[in-house]
């Protein structure tokens, strides 16, 4: 029956300041099943690009998505293969929400497909899954823009762990 | 400041919910497993969840996953799903069904070989109603690096009177989960 209670929050990061291009968590421990990322957030400029995460540091091209979006008049899918970016959803100078759910990221046999929710009411909705071809745990988090594009200030990041029984 | 303040300021993580508990996971081991189930559901919580990670042996890059309530396998279910497979979109949807059919097409197949498992969370609300039906929604997907999809799905189990004991996870179309499937229940506070 149940183990008690869980959804603990790791860390919160909050940016300050407009030069912030990404937010990492490092030192992540590996007493937990899952991890849940909230991100609600805006960038400093107009046009549309991509939020996305990278683990352990790893900029390669290990990584792969798969998306569903509406935008209020279409709905399409798309897909990035071999790419460096664990690509979730998009981001405007519109306020917006992305979950990220990374399961089972501490286990060291199975690569790593997350999921994501992104929200903007300004853009368009969408459902994400991803891929980081590793077997390693996960122990670090980075969440970015494309290059050369920056968080608003405010802008908040939060990581939550969600131990299993 | 006060000094009261201050110490609570400084206590800033891990900080727990007291909403959210895990109740119950399964893992299946090697051999695979035909289905999963949780059973002895206690009514003291106001939703469920489930957050998974499973593959089956079905012999394509994915499967999907089917939900039965307090082991009712009659006509009482419905599902509709939304979903991507990289290139387009498409929903489809049934009703009067044997089961709810949640993550279509989004759990990982056999063939979608070098560890890829697909992911979900599945919501299950207002489970130990008596006077309603039982609503689930889930967002699942897989991605293998050229394959894989992702979905938004909906269910219903027609059953206003009875509140949900047990839950069973069967692959879809395939006839096991592979070792390393993990399915947590969780349970959350109204």
């Amino acid at each position: 029956m149940a183990a008690g209670s869980t959804y603990s929050t790791i860390a919160t990061n909050t940016v300050s300041g407009t030069s912030t291009n990404s937010v990492s968590f490092t030192s992540i421990p590996s007493t937990y099943t899952d991890l849940v990322l909230i991100v609600n957030s805006q960038k400093t400029t107009s046009g549309v690009v991509n939020i996305y995460l990278q683990f352990n540091g790893d900029s390669g091209t290990n990584y792969s998505a798969t998306r569903v979006y509406g935008t209020g008049s279409i709905a399409s899918s798309f897909r990035q293969t071999s790419t460096i970016w664990g690509i979730a959803g998009n981001q405007t100078d519109s306020p917006s929400s992305t979950i990220f759910h990374i399961m089972n990221y501490k286990n060291t046999t199975t690569y790593k497909n997350f999921l994501s929710r992104y929200d903007c009411a300004g853009e368009s909705t969408s459902a994400g899954v991803a891929l980081w071809q590793n077997t390693n745990a996960i122990n670090r988090v980075d969440c970015l823009l494309s290059a050369s594009n920056f968080f608003s200030a405010g802008s908040t990041l939060t990581l939550y762990g969600i131990a299993a029984a | 400041m006060s000094p009261i303040l201050g110490i609570w300021a400084s206590q800033n993580y891990p900080r727990i919910t007291n909403s959210y508990e895990s109740i119950q996971t399964v893992t299946v081991g090697g051999g695979g497993s035909a289905s999963i189930s949780f059973t002895s559901i206690p009514n003291t919580y106001k939703h469920l969840q489930i957050r998974l990670l499973a593959q089956t042996n079905r012999a394509a890059s994915v499967d999907s996953l089917q939900l039965n309530f307090n082991s009712d396998t009659g006509s009482n279910y419905s599902w509709h799903t939304v979903q991507g497979d990289g290139s387009s979109a498409s929903a489809l949807g049934f009703a009067t069904q044997t089961y709810a059919r949640i993550g279509d097409g989004t759990i990982g197949g056999a063939t979608a070989s070098g560890g890829y498992f697909g992911v979900g969370v599945i919501d299950i609300l207002d489970y130990a109603s008596t006077n309603k039906n039982k609503t689930i929604r889930g967002l699942t997907g897989v991605d293998a690096n050229g394959s894989g999809r992702v979905g938004l799905g909906s269910g219903l189990w027609q059953n206003s009177s009875t509140a949900i004991t047990s839950i069973s996870i069967a692959p879809q179309a395939g006839t096991l989960f592979l070792q390393y499937s993990s399915f947590g229940l969780y349970g959350i506070k109204g």
